[in-house]
């Protein structure tokens, strides 16, 4: 019996407003925090916000190596400069006891080793690392260019002129003109003049080359542009020949395969000049390789390694510093405080009417494993299965502990038949369904049950209907990739959802589903 | 359309179910006080103490074995009711009429073995129809006789009346009629009919059925608005001691008049819902604040009955 503890006198008794400043304050407190730590990792680490924002570095490595022969040594290789793909975050060069010295003249970087006496076989090295950049505006407008008019013997001469005469009738300006002559120079058959000029040698980088005279001539501004693709892992990377052409204050690049202005977005331009990318003296048997590696680091390693040398502190004490077996768990159950907001969301602003107070959540997680479609078909089927079975079980009149377990019983068994039948009709969502958590399909039904009996069809039908709605809504919310990466990345997240939850606990105002209940009183005139 | 409905809602100080969650449920009903109106039979032992009057025990089982004994007891009644303890929404109670040959004879007319009885005694103490499903116990009572007065005014059942008690002030109260849709129970959101009753005076305004809002009972045709509730001024006294005896600042006090012993606590609820204000056509919240405000004021029993007429 208990004893009613109300004091004597009634009036007396106190109830305790509650706290708002404390309340708010909390709440800000978990603002702040978050915020805080969100910035932190944000601005100073560099965390990503958006999902696989992959920062593509590539280490390339231009191998040099030779026989020397016990006299001096000099090598020139020329060093990449601006691109326009590209930019150069480290660079580094590799070599016992030379001398080395850079130099830039008005077009190319250069590097030249230098070494008083060597013997045997030589080796050098030079690393780069180069990032990806998508878009950047071109720092280079070369305003003077040293070129001079090439100088073309007969029946050369004749050739160039008639070649020019013809490109000059069908162009109307700079662009056409380069245009046309790639279409000449790679027509097939080759155009009698374009063959006299060629001379048997029909290479890309000769046709270049000689495009680049042809302008000249012409009196366009032209200079042949040596890079290589970085698109690929390669061990032997090709050195590609395009040209670039100055017209209306700017630098244009042309591909001489295509003739267009078009040029793939994985060319590092290297050096401008029809110069070789290695000019040694002093040593023979000259093999020049380069070769590119894809390091394929994600902005969240990226991150890390930075975090790492700012504050290690901090990272210890983040969930990248568990095993990754432990890492994958959080990334499901991070995910559950989302699913558990926007419940709150739906059941106290909206007025969703659902089983239970959490089960629209753990049906989106079941959902997880089926996907969203096949996984409410699923659920629909075996809850009305269930339901039947339960109606069938009710003839027994058996307790309900007993009842429960020979439903889940059932359930697991009717699971085993759609599992077998979807295997044998070969569709893949059968073999899913049997990671479904049977005992949240068992609840459903046995709520759903007695839902329908006590307060009928309709009410049991729209808490079904309504429960699978929000966790259709829960599930878009919790998987999709941004909600998954940020609060994996940045779990303080779970702060301002706290807070936001706590918010809401406060929210006075009607549900959306109870102005239809009032909607009579709309009626009313006062 | 909703902007000038949340408007006209908030004039005329329509209480939401967050509003209510918030202001008023969890600020002045305590959870350890829940168990006192949850558990119908402690909640008639309170009213017994308190000398309230209410439906009478005859029995009450709450181990399996003792469901079998039953019968010899319920020899000596006529006409009982078996309910659960724990029971929601007018689940699980089943009224026994009379006596046959075969077992017991029901309201609807319909026999049933003493087996089946005894089977639904164990259904009830297996937690079927308590909240939450937990382990129940089996109460048998009195049952109401209906009173003339209300004879006209339903089909099957028993009508009650439902008064909110807000810190020992009554603030609002409705007659609940049962249809032939409700199957006899006296709950809104299973059919049957909300009447509004003028707090102050006890004469019944409007009726709300479901969402509608209706003048006469659809079963019987019988007009439900301007009857006065006959000695309304005892059911007010009635609902406002039930204050004292639970300590919870908000509830809802379910009262049944008999014939011959007239009004009875019936339940009460901690939870009491908001249709009430649809079948008023009134809001809460301007009674709740106004009684937040002077509560400290009112120390007797009659202070509070009659504070609300003062203000209305």
């Amino acid at each position: 019996m208990y004893p009613p503890p109300i004091p004597k006198n009634q009036s007396a008794r106190v109830f305790p407003a509650m706290n708002r400043t404390h309340f708010y304050f909390f709440i800000f407190s978990l603002f702040l925090i978050s915020c805080g730590l969100f910035a932190y990792k944000y601005f100073v680490f560099g965390f990503p916000i958006a999902p696989e924002e992959k920062s593509n570095v590539w280490n390339i490595e231009v191998h040099i190596s030779f026989d020397a022969q016990n006299e001096p040594v000099k090598v020139v290789l020329f060093l990449p400069g601006y691109s326009r793909n590209f930019i150069i975050s480290s660079e580094n060069f590799v070599s016992r006891s030379y001398g080395i010295t850079t130099s830039t003249d008005n077009i190319n970087r250069s590097a030249t080793w230098a070494i008083h006496e060597a013997n045997k076989r030589q080796v050098l090295l030079y690393r780069i690392q180069v990032n990806k950049v998508k878009v950047r505006n071109p720092p280079d407008s070369t305003p003077f260019f040293e070129w001079e008019v090439p100088e073309f013997l007969e029946p050369n001469r004749s050739a160039a002129n008639a070649l020019l005469a013809e490109i000059l009738r069908k162009s109307a300006d700079t662009d056409s003109f380069v245009m046309k002559l790639f279409k000449l120079l790679n027509a097939q058959p080759p155009d009698e003049n374009v063959a006299i000029l060629l001379d048997k040698e029909a290479s890309v980088d000769k046709k270049a080359e000689l495009a680049v005279q042809l302008l000249a001539l012409a009196g366009i501004p032209a200079r042949v542009v040596n890079g290589i693709k970085v698109a690929t892992r390669t061990n032997d990377a090709k050195i590609e020949r395009c040209i670039e052409v100055y017209s209306g204050g700017k630098w244009t690049s042309y591909d001489p395969v295509s003739g267009t202005s078009l040029i793939s977005g994985n060319y590092l331009a290297w050096w401008r000049g029809t110069k070789p990318l290695v000019q040694l003296t002093g040593g023979k048997n000259l093999k020049t390789n380069i070769s590119v590696g894809l390091q394929e680091e994600d902005a969240i390693n990226a991150a890390i390694k930075r975090a790492e040398t700012i504050n290690p502190h901090l990272l210890n004490f983040s969930l990248f510093s568990l095993p990754l077996h432990f890492q994958a768990v959080y990334h499901l159950l991070l995910l559950i405080p989302i699913g558990v907001l926007f419940l709150v969301i739906l059941r106290n602003i909206i007025g969703i009417e659902t089983f239970g107070t959490f089960m629209p959540v753990l049906i989106a997680l079941s959902f997880r494993e089926t996907h969203l479609i096949s996984g409410i078909i699923l659920f629909s089927i075996l809850v009305a299965l269930g339901m039947v079975a339960r109606l069938y079980l009710e003839n027994f009149r058996l307790l309900m502990v007993s009842r429960l377990a020979s439903l889940l019983i059932i359930i697991i068994i009717f699971i085993g038949i759609f599992d077998i039948l979807f295997y044998k009709l070969n569709i893949e969502i059968g073999l899913s369904i049997s990671i479904f958590p049977i005992v949240i399909l068992t609840m459903t039904i046995e709520r759903m049950t007695i839902t329908w009996e006590e307060r009928g069809s309709r009410t049991a039908l729209q808490q079904c209907v309504g429960s699978l709605i929000a966790a259709s809504i829960v599930y878009f919310f919790m998987f999709n990739k941004y909600s998954r990466h940020l609060i994996f990345v940045y779990p303080e997240l779970l702060l301002q959802i706290l807070a936001i939850t706590m918010l809401l606990g406060r929210y006075k105002g009607y549900r959306f589903v109870e102005l239809f209940r009032f909607k009579e009183f709309n009626k009313i005139k006062q | 359309m909703i902007p000038k409905l949340i408007k006209q809602l908030h004039k005329l100080g329509i209480v939401g179910i967050n509003r209510r969650n918030i202001d008023y449920i969890s600020k002045y009903n305590k959870r350890c006080l829940y168990p006192l109106v949850d558990d119908k039979l402690l909640t008639k032992k309170l009213a017994i103490q308190a000398g309230i009057n209410v439906p009478e025990l005859y029995a009450v089982v709450t181990v399996n074995h003792q469901a079998r004994d039953i019968h010899a007891i319920l020899k000596k009644y006529s006409t009982f009711v078996v309910k659960p303890a724990h029971g929601s929404g007018g689940n699980g109670i089943i009224v026994v009429a009379g006596h046959s040959k075969k077992g017991y004879r029901t309201l609807g007319r319909t026999i049933m073995s003493e087996e089946s009885l005894e089977n639904h005694i164990l259904e009830i103490l297996s937690g079927v129809f308590s909240i939450g499903g937990h382990a129940d116990s089996a109460l048998v009572e009195y049952t109401v006789q209906l009173d003339p007065f209300f004879r006209d005014l339903t089909y099957q059942g028993l009508p009650d009346i439902r008064i909110i008690v807000f810190l020992g002030v009554p603030v609002m109260s409705m007659m609940r009629l049962p249809t032939h849709l409700s199957n006899g129970k006296a709950n809104l959101h299973q059919g049957a009919i909300g009447v509004g009753i003028d707090i102050a005076t006890g004469i019944t305004t409007t009726g709300v059925w479901f969402n509608d809002i209706i003048t006469e009972h659809p079963d019987t045709g019988i007009e439900i608005t301007g009857i006065k509730i006959p000695n309304w001024e005892n059911l007010l006294y009635l609902a406002a001691r039930c204050y004292q005896l639970t300590g919870l600042g908000y509830q809802g006090v379910d009262i049944v008049i008999d014939k011959h012993k007239g009004p009875m606590l019936l339940e009460l609820n901690a939870r009491p819902g908001l249709n009430i204000q649809i079948a008023n056509c009134a809001g809460l919240l301007p009674r709740l604040k106004i009684v937040e405000q002077h509560y400290k004021e009112l120390n007797t029993l009659k202070e509070r009955v009659s504070f609300i007429q003062k203000y209305l």
